[in-house]
């Protein structure tokens, strides 16, 4: 079956329902329609603009080249987990860490896809390995970011009861266990309920478009379920490495907790 | 009681704790020696670095300078080790799981509720909730707990702080007990009276710095 291609005109026609949205704005003041304008005309670029160079990166399909693109949005997520946690760690502590794990369970999550489960000629095929990880990154992203959060908070808040058990004889990685425990528990949550809600409250996105591309739904099913299978695997790496990353860089040769290394947002 | 051998004060034995130029960031450096059973009392203005100096000894702030228990270096002690051993007992005591009973092993229990009752506290307590505590209960409850493990050294920042007379006695009498044993004990009090109690010889903390008394 080949999937139905869009035309241009097609695509305008379709703006007209963001244009009612402006006029929606503009009827009701609501002070959107600027905004609503603006952020129209930046996904339409991004996306063709995304669209353009993907062309030529899977044209090209050069190794070197799919290895770049996927570096740099590896490097863009990681920009992103280390922003977000109210906490920092000290010496590009949130950036080395974020970068560390979100690049080891990427990786990690879409090899083990591309060589066993879908397996294209060859599996560093740009077609299959970018968007799928950019799939994973952005739960990897989601579950990094939110670990990274909670352990950092939690150590911060934690100080006297990690000290405790510390200055009764208990091992760093003892005092630490809890707020370890807790910052992965968090950053699967989200992965847990896309399951639960998978196919129920929403089609996912990549099962979506499989069928409007004309594929047999549970085929569409079926590669719905490989790719929440890997996006959760990847989410638990990823909250595990960096929650142990984290917590490394809390502590030294004297198993001392370190909060010296952290600092909160903007003072 | 592990660490009363009966050889209080001997010329030959090396002291149970030395300090040899501790300093760290903000205060320091500290000469300092204890012998076996011997107590002493730091007082100083708030800030001059008194939590400092325990935290330093029991090696959870960063630190240059020797320490040796009993003539042994720290650096041939893990860390953990170390700490079991030369025992930091905060002003402000910490708790780390819900129940106030998960703060000891099990097999130590009948031990923690034991040393408890001699610091007049309701064994029932160890069943119930930490938050349930008042203050006075939690300190009372981190010192036995402190003591449960047989420190060779005892760290104590304010150990009776929140208490009454009556219980500041109680507390006294245990830890003249353990000190009659050999454990050493480095006290920060601002209560002169109960320096002279417990017969500890008393040191002065100004801006990061013993001086004269």
């Amino acid at each position: 079956m080949k999937p139905i291609l869009l035309t241009w005109p097609d695509l305008a026609l379709a703006s007209l329902l963001l244009l009612a949205d402006g006029g929606l704005s503009i009827w009701l003041q609501l002070g959107l329609h600027r905004r609503l304008g603006v952020a129209a005309a930046r996904m339409v670029a991004q996306l063709i603009a995304v669209g353009l160079v993907l062309r030529v990166v899977f044209a090209v399909a050069n190794p070197a080249i799919t290895l770049a693109w996927v570096l740099t949005m590896v490097a863009l997520a990681a920009r992103e987990v280390a922003a977000r946690p109210e906490q920092r760690l000290g010496r590009w502590g949130n950036l080395s860490v974020g970068a560390s794990a979100v690049a080891f369970a990427t990786f990690l999550t879409a090899i083990l896809a591309l060589t066993t489960a879908i397996r294209p000629h060859p599996w560093y095929d740009p077609r299959y390995a970018v968007p799928l990880s950019g799939m994973i990154l952005g739960n990897v992203l989601n579950a990094a970011s939110l670990a990274l959060d909670a352990l950092l908070a939690g150590a911060s808040a934690g100080r006297a009861a990690i000290e405790a058990q510390l200055c009764l004889g208990a091992s760093f990685r003892q005092a630490m266990r809890p707020y370890v425990r807790d910052a992965v528990r968090r950053a699967l949550l989200p992965i847990v309920n896309t399951m639960s809600a998978a196919g129920v409250v929403t089609l996912p996105g990549i099962m979506t478009g499989q069928i409007l591309a004309g594929m047999d739904p549970l085929e569409a099913a079926k590669y719905q379920i490989l790719l929440i299978f890997l996006l959760a695997g990847g989410s638990g790496l990823a909250a595990v490495s960096v929650s142990l990353l984290a917590a490394h860089r809390l502590t030294d040769s004297r198993q001392r907790l370190r909060l010296d290394r952290l600092t909160a947002r903007r003072g | 009681m592990t660490h009363s051998s009966g050889v209080n004060g001997g010329h030959l034995d090396p002291p149970r704790l030395a300090l040899a130029g501790l300093r760290g960031a903000l205060a320091g450096p500290f000469d300092l020696t204890l012998a076996r059973g011997e107590c002493v009392a730091i007082s100083g203005p708030s800030g001059a670095g008194k939590s400092l100096l325990l935290r330093m000894i029991a090696d959870l702030d960063p630190n240059q300078g020797e320490v040796a228990l009993d003539g042994r270096p720290r650096a041939s002690f893990s860390a953990p080790d170390w700490r079991r051993h030369v025992l930091y007992c905060p002003a402000e005591s910490g708790w780390w799981a819900q129940g106030v009973a998960a703060h000891v092993p099990p097999a130590r229990r009948h031990a923690w509720a034991a040393l408890a009752e001699r610091l007049g506290l309701d064994p029932a307590l160890l069943d119930g909730p930490v938050a349930r505590l008042s203050t006075g209960e939690r300190q009372r409850l981190a010192l036995s707990r402190a003591l449960l493990a047989d420190p060779a050294v005892l760290l104590a920042d304010e150990p009776t702080g929140p208490l009454d007379p009556e219980n500041t006695a109680r507390v006294e009498a245990l830890l003249a007990e353990r000190l009659a044993a050999g454990m050493a004990l480095l006290l920060v009090t601002h209560d002169t009276a109960q320096a002279t109690r417990l017969s500890a010889r008393r040191l002065r903390l100004e801006a990061g710095r013993f001086v004269a008394p």
